[in-house]
């Protein structure tokens, strides 16, 4: 006959596979500090790009006439992107072979996607409307589909993006009325919250 | 005593289709190397394990295909999560007898 222990011992067995089988846990917080990092950087550049003559944002916008701006502001951003990704990329693997658990599993495939269908959709969006010549709604645009898409893969990984998402939306929704300091909110929500709660999670997880 | 440890279900005594059925209450479909990886277990010991689930109808397969590749996906059935859930309710109540006792 079985012990208590071995009891026990069954039933976290079954809880720890159905947490690894269900949620991505290599998530980096590391990742999320750097990610940030690298965001305060971009729109340092960005602000340098941008303000070198007494104009703003959306003037130079929509005057049409810094087509050439535009272009070094697109590569600053995926400059940015690129980095962050890679490095949260290259941190979760690290973390998973720390952990010795396969990162492209089933629950790493379902968090990707997840994320992404928000995330795509705000970005065909964000497209449409510079297309559109809306500029003053790009920014609070990227906050609030980035905050859904956080929400949407949270169910899928570690529950403490869940309100990294809702302060992005908060964030994006408080850009959208306060339009004109765009880059300001940017600098918020993609620098300072991604320090802020990748810092939490690096503690609570990873310390 | 004796009335929980009747409750406690045979098929799920083993650790791999502990593991599987835990597996399949949160996941709709795991192919075969889902599970396989999950659990680290080796090809043969997971087929003989999921063969005795599927005979006693607590798993179901679902072969499909992906592009010409066979695809053999395992799902648990509504029988099979409630045997899960009885068993696991057993193993629960059999604990809370056990601290009760002390």
């Amino acid at each position: 006959m079985k012990k208590e222990a071995d009891y026990l011992s069954d039933i976290s067995e079954i809880r720890s596979i159905m947490e690894r089988s269900s949620r991505f846990i290599s998530l980096s917080g590391l990742s999320g500090v750097l990610a940030g990092v690298y965001a305060l950087i971009g729109a340092y550049a960005a602000y340098k790009i941008l303000y070198t003559e007494d104009d703003t944002v959306y003037d130079a916008f929509t005057i049409g006439q810094h087509s050439g701006r535009f272009i070094l502001l697109t590569l600053d951003g995926l400059i940015v992107l690129g980095l962050a990704v890679g490095t949260g990329a290259f941190l979760s693997v690290r973390r998973a072979k720390q952990q010795q658990q396969s990162i492209w599993d089933e629950s790493a495939k379902r968090l990707l996607i997840n994320l992404l269908i928000p995330l795509v959709t705000g970005g065909v969006f964000v497209l449409l409307l510079y297309l559109r010549d809306y500029y003053s709604l790009i920014i609070p645009a990227t906050l609030i589909f980035y905050g859904l898409s956080l929400i949407n893969a949270s169910k899928y990984t570690l529950t403490d993006i869940r309100y990294l998402g809702f302060s992005e939306i908060a964030l994006g929704l408080i850009a959208a009325y306060f339009y004109g300091y765009g880059l300001l909110f940017w600098v918020v929500g993609f620098g300072v919250l991604h320090i802020v709660y990748g810092a939490l999670m690096y503690f609570k997880y990873e310390k | 005593m004796k009335n929980h440890i009747h409750k406690l279900n045979k098929a799920f005594e083993n650790r791999v289709r502990l593991g599987v059925m835990s597996a399949l209450m949160v996941n709709e479909y795991l192919d075969f190397n889902a599970l396989k990886e999950l659990l680290g277990v080796t090809d043969g010991n997971l087929a003989s394990h999921l063969k005795a689930l599927e005979k006693e109808e607590f798993v179901a397969v679902k072969k499909t295909f992906i592009g010409r590749k066979p695809n053999t996906k395992y799902g648990a059935t509504a029988s099979g999560k409630q045997a899960f859930n009885e068993h696991l309710n057993a193993l629960e109540a059999l604990i809370n007898q056990q601290h009760g006792k002390k």
